[in-house]
């Protein structure tokens, strides 16, 4: 069989596709954003001497760990509001969805590069008098966080690419707008087509930034 | 100020059933010198780090300076270990320094930067102040020309000279040693014994976990022997060295076929 490709009705649409990647783009920076926060505060919870901060952020991780991110949308989206009696837009349950579930893998990344670090480190601070926090950000995340880019940048990857679940929500991203243009156009194969490229061209210049990033991070130290 | 610094009581340390320190008393006077020896795993270490809470005793009581550390705690079944918070620890640690077997300088900042460190985050000195004050305490071990190296690029004796500095610069009143020199290699460990050596001369307070026995002799007014986690037997180097006069110490004594005293 040969297939007529027509580019042309995807590309009279192709606003839609542009509203959709910065939808995606949005939607990923900002669930970093949060998640590298929600990461760090987990990953000292894990690594505190209590109990009772460390079994819930050890539940928090395995839960995550072990439930499809797709759930987590629709948790978001259909099930709290009933919970909380407060219903919210897409874009917000998206955001709640992803930063907690990417919270639970970049914890497991810092939690990773902190205990890297060999006990003497800690001790030949702590010797000089330094209290925790001092200890952590003088001497700790400094050489920490050389080794955490990597895996740190694997996840925001994997992140990224998991924006596409909030088509289901109707949230306006990149895979949600092919879907309404393939509605329009009846061209599957142009529009998906087109945004598997859209999605690589924005990953892989992405990727190539982050390895600037790290090599001049390997320089310096 | 009273003349005693550090005064331990009925010290205890177990890791979980592994009892290692099973009370040991010892009293610290100002400006001297203690050489701590024993066997391989008799919990000499173990003594040492509890001074400066590197590991947190299960029981008994430390006074720094006639005072009292920590607040009672708790009695329960492994004994009544006392709670510490950690700005009292902070405190102590400032004046009770250490230097390890494995030196622990910071990799990420060079030799000048180590030493400066203590002084910058902990005492809030000018930064000023405290790059004048690290080079002396650098140019007093020797290695006022490797204020900008970075640790990986020294050998281990001038790592070990950086951490003594590092541990001086907070101007500690005791300064503890763990067998600082048995990770270097044989021909650097004059260098850093020497400067532990002129720090004596000073008159610092030093307690030294050692097994060069010979620089024990020279550098102890007092030497302690450790076995199974008590001390065994106590007196001058003379005496303990010399004329040991209890079975286990004249034992391990006995090991060392040439004294170098
Ligand atoms: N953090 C720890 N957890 C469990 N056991 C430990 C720990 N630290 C030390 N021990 C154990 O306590 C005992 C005493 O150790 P310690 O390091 O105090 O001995 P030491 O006299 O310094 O020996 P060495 O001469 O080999 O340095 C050993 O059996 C050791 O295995
Ligand atoms: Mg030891």
């Amino acid at each position: 069989m040969q297939y007529q490709w027509d580019f042309a009705a995807v590309w009279s649409h192709f606003d839609l596709l542009i509203v959709g990647l910065i939808g995606t783009v949005e939607l990923a920076l900002v669930s970093i954003v949060l998640g590298v926060i929600v990461g760090f505060v987990v990953a000292l919870m894990r690594l505190s001497h209590r109990r009772a901060l460390r079994t819930p952020a050890t539940a928090f991780v395995e839960f995550y760990r072990n439930t499809p991110p797709i759930v987590h949308f629709f948790w978001f989206f259909y099930a709290l509001p009933i919970l909380i009696g407060l219903s919210f837009e897409p874009f917000t349950a998206a955001v709640l969805a992803l930063s907690t579930q990417s919270g639970a893998f970049y914890a497991e990344v810092f939690r990773g590069g902190i205990v890297s670090i060999e006990r003497g480190q800690w001790e030949g601070a702590k010797a000089l008098g330094m209290n925790y926090r001092a200890v952590l950000r003088r001497v700790i995340l400094p050489q920490a966080l050389r080794r955490m880019v990597a895996p740190f940048v694997d996840r925001s990857f994997e992140l990224t690419k998991t924006t596409a679940l909030a088509s289901s929500l109707a949230y306006a991203e990149l895979l949600y707008q092919a879907m309404q243009v393939n509605s329009i156009t009846y061209r599957p194969m142009e529009v998906y087509t087109t945004i598997a490229i859209m999605y690589f061209i924005v990953l892989f210049a992405a990727s190539n930034l982050m390895r600037l990033v790290e090599y001049r991070l390997a320089r310096v130290g | 100020m009273s003349d005693t610094v550090i005064r331990i009581r009925n010290l205890h340390k177990r890791f979980g059933d592994l009892h290692v320190v099973k009370g040991v008393d010892l009293e610290v006077k100002r400006g001297e010198r203690i050489a701590i020896i024993g066997a391989s795993g008799s919990g000499k270490s173990t003594i040492l780090r509890c001074l400066n809470f590197m590991e947190m005793p299960s029981d008994g009581t430390i006074e720094l300076d006639g005072k009292l550390l920590g607040t009672e705690g708790r009695a329960n079944d492994g004994g009544a270990a006392r709670t510490y918070s950690e700005s009292e620890l902070c405190e102590v640690r400032t004046r009770v320094g250490m230097v390890f077997q494995q030196f622990n300088l910071f990799p990420h900042m060079t030799v000048l930067e180590n030493v400066m460190e203590g002084l910058i985050t902990v005492k809030r000195t000018p930064k000023g102040a405290a790059r004048s004050r690290a080079t002396e305490q650098l140019a007093k071990v020797g290695l006022q020309d490797k204020l900008h190296a970075y640790p990986g690029k020294l050998s281990g004796g001038q790592q070990q000279r950086v951490a003594i500095a590092r541990a001086l610069a907070m101007d500690p009143e005791v300064l503890l040693f763990d067998e600082p020199t048995s990770s270097l290699d044989p021909e650097l460990v004059g260098e850093v014994l020497r400067v532990i050596h002129a720090l004596a001369e000073e008159g610092r307070t030093m307690l030294l976990v050692t097994h060069e026995l010979g620089f024990a002799y020279h550098f102890a007014d007092r030497v302690v022997f450790i076995a199974d986690g008590i001390v065994y037997e106590t007196g001058t180097a003379d005496d303990v060295l010399k004329h040991p006069t209890k079975e286990r110490t004249q034992a391990f004594l006995a090991r060392f076929t040439e004294r170098a005293f």
